[in-house]
């Protein structure tokens, strides 16, 4: 059997695909990339030849912001490209908008007939990235599921700066005036919502189906912020994170 | 294959820096400099008083800090470099102008010029902001007093003749530097982008005009004849991109060089360093030659214009002419106008069938990293 395998290597997790010809997946790895994107590149390919994959000796597309640290891949491409390949195959259409909330970078991706027609990422700072999410559960001494679970109750509170430093310092404001918790936590995912909102209405989102991918598809009440700024039923995936290295795979497939 | 650099690019590569020097002999020979920022400053009027231009446009972040003691930190990166370079006395060339010379372009411009005058003789044109009769009446008007102004600070006379004469030489420059542009419309071109905005940059700092149009005839003639006799340095597969927007000297590295490292090239540049300045002409046979010079200025599409119908039609033209496969739109952090336009141009070149992407960036190198992983992705799409 021929296999194929995609890497994804994200600013907070490395995701690995491993799939046969026809695209089924074989393996899923995720690890925390950590600081260097070499030994994590490292780190995977030991695990890879553990699990019986011969790395090397299959096809690999290496994906994301540590792509060019993988010195077996046989090939980089830009996580648009991946991210589109991937989400087009696990939901299965050929019209998409694709949104990736990842670690340092969002990413919203309008796909006709599989390929991307169209992109947009956001500017330098992390305003509408994870990573805005993640210093703000820190603050609330709260992991990011519970946070956006805490959101889901919450309600009517803002935060109005966009910047992460100076919506940091709102939110210990609002701490420090007593705000409920799960105010403060809705606050902030309305916050990233409307950003990546924004973001998304610059591209013609048109009747196309909308799809959340990245470390955040798993939350159920991210996609219902979404779907309901936008207008549109926004649909997740389990796979939904490993969109990038799945698209990869498939893309090492068609080498 | 060995690679072939056309004639005299090395000239135009170090001319900027080596400016430095003609522009202190052109001093020490009791010259007069000008200082200058914009495509709109009437270079023939300058010519004509005996007043040697130069661009002063910073195009380092080196200055920015000194800059923002003064000027907010949300402004544009080429009004912050360029008055940090001022501040600082770091840029020899704003050492040595005797004058000053700004156009009201933007407000962001315009309010820093205020703070130049406080340290250096600063004029200031006012650019109207449309195309019309009215408009051109209006300009024509503000260099007539430019040139009376020219002549009190420097008790020089500027002649009718002198200004006709001026036109014919700065026409026959934009001529070449227009037939240095062109070359591109070759399949694969004959050289990257990269050159050619290097050569176009450092023909603004070799100060004898004549000299400026024979290099520039001998590099796109070499160019040519290396094409000619099969040699091309830019691989056939390469997709053809055209860049639009605020000026890129600043930035060429983590945007021009960045998409022809990555299998593009540039074959176009709209920006005012490129076609859009150079092609507009004076007619030097008008009978009033000064508003013939007025009316060259105001067909330059810069956004600052209202409607500035004159940038989508020339964009129209240059996709096809150039067969241009995707536009890239520049912006300087903080460029209003073209921040605002670039919804236009997404539209008009979404119409035109082919992909669009806008980069907004400042001189600091933190987002370089992102833009390489856009400009792939766009490469990738097509």
């Amino acid at each position: 059997m021929d296999i194929f395998v995609g890497i994804d290597i994200g600013s907070t997790s490395a995701k690995t695909i491993v799939a046969d010809e026809k695209g089924t997946i074989l393996k899923r790895l995720v690890r925390p990339t950590g600081w260097s994107s070499v030994d994590t590149a490292d780190a995977i390919r030991q695990q890879l030849i553990q699990e019986g994959v011969d790395v090397g000796g299959n096809p690999c597309v290496a994906t994301g912001y540590g792509r060019i640290a993988v010195p077996y891949a046989d090939k980089c491409i830009t996580e648009i490209t991946c991210h589109a390949k991937g989400a087009g195959r696990i939901f299965g259409e050929p019209d998409l908008t694709v949104i990736d909330i990842g670690g340092q970078d969002t990413k919203v991706i309008q796909v006709v007939d599989g390929a991307v027609s169209d992109f947009l990422m956001n500017d330098k700072c992390s305003a509408g990235t994870g990573r805005f999410l993640e210093i703000m559960a820190n603050i609330l001494g709260v992991r990011l599921d519970e946070l956006t679970e805490l959101a889901s109750r919450g309600h009517d509170t803002t935060i109005s700066s966009m910047c992460t430093v100076f919506a940091e310092s709102e939110v210990i404001s609002l701490i420090g005036k007593g705000e409920k918790k799960e105010n403060i936590a809705f606050a902030v995912v309305d916050s990233i919502v409307k950003k990546v909102s924004s973001q998304a209405y610059k591209l013609d989102l048109g009747s196309r189906r909308a799809c959340l991918t990245g470390g955040l598809c798993d939350s159920g009440y991210i996609c219902e912020a979404l779907s309901r700024e936008l207008g549109t039923a926004v649909a997740t995936h389990a796979d939904g994170r490993y969109a990038g290295a799945y698209g990869a795979a498939l893309l090492a497939a068609e080498m | 294959m060995q690679y072939h650099l056309p004639e005299n690019y090395d000239t135009f590569n170090e001319a900027r820096q080596n400016g430095f020097l003609r522009v202190k002999k052109i001093k020490e020979n009791n010259g007069l400099v000008a200082g200058i920022f914009c495509t709109f400053t009437p270079l023939e009027i300058l010519d004509a008083a005996g007043v040697i231009p130069v661009g002063l446009c910073g195009m380092s972040d080196e200055t920015i800090p000194a800059a923002e003691g003064q000027l907010p930190k949300n402004l544009c990166p080429l009004i912050k470099s360029s008055y940090g370079f001022a501040l600082t006395d770091k840029c020899p060339y704003t050492y040595f102008a005797d004058l000053i010379v700004g156009e009201t372009t933007c407000d962001g411009k315009k309010k820093m010029y205020e703070m130049l005058g406080t340290m250096k003789d600063t004029y200031i044109l006012h650019l109207p902001q449309r195309h019309d009769d009215r408009a051109l009446d209006y300009w024509t008007d503000e260099i007539r007093r430019f040139i009376t102004y020219l002549e009190q600070k420097f008790s020089v006379k500027i002649t009718e003749e002198a200004i006709r004469k001026a036109a014919v030489i700065r026409n026959a420059e934009r001529q070449a530097k227009c037939q240095l542009m062109e070359m591109q419309k070759l399949d694969p071109p004959p050289v990257f982008g990269y050159q050619i905005y290097k050569t176009l940059e450092g023909a603004g700092f070799i100060f004898d005009r004549q000299e400026t149009i024979d290099l520039l005839t001998g590099f796109q003639e070499s160019a040519v004849k290396n094409y000619q006799s099969g040699f091309r340095p830019v691989p056939e597969a390469s997709k053809r991109i055209l860049m639009t927007g605020c000026p890129m000297g600043g930035v060429l590295d983590k945007t021009v060089k960045a998409v022809e490292e990555r299998g593009g090239v540039v074959v176009c540049f709209e920006n005012c360093t490129g076609i859009k300045a150079a092609a507009p002409k004076v007619d030097t046979d008008a009978e009033d030659i000064i508003r013939a010079v007025a009316a060259r200025y105001l067909e330059i599409g810069c956004s600052v214009m209202t409607p500035n119908t004159k940038r989508m039609e020339m964009l129209k033209d240059l996709v096809k002419e150039y067969r241009v496969d995707g536009v890239i739109e520049v912006d300087l952090q903080a460029c209003t106008p073209y921040a605002v336009e670039s919804h236009s141009v997404r539209k008009l070149i979404g119409e035109l069938g082919i992909p669009y992407m806008v980069l907004e960036t400042d001189y600091g190198k933190a987002d370089s990293g992102q833009i390489s992983t856009r400009i792939e992705a766009f490469l990738e799409m097509m």
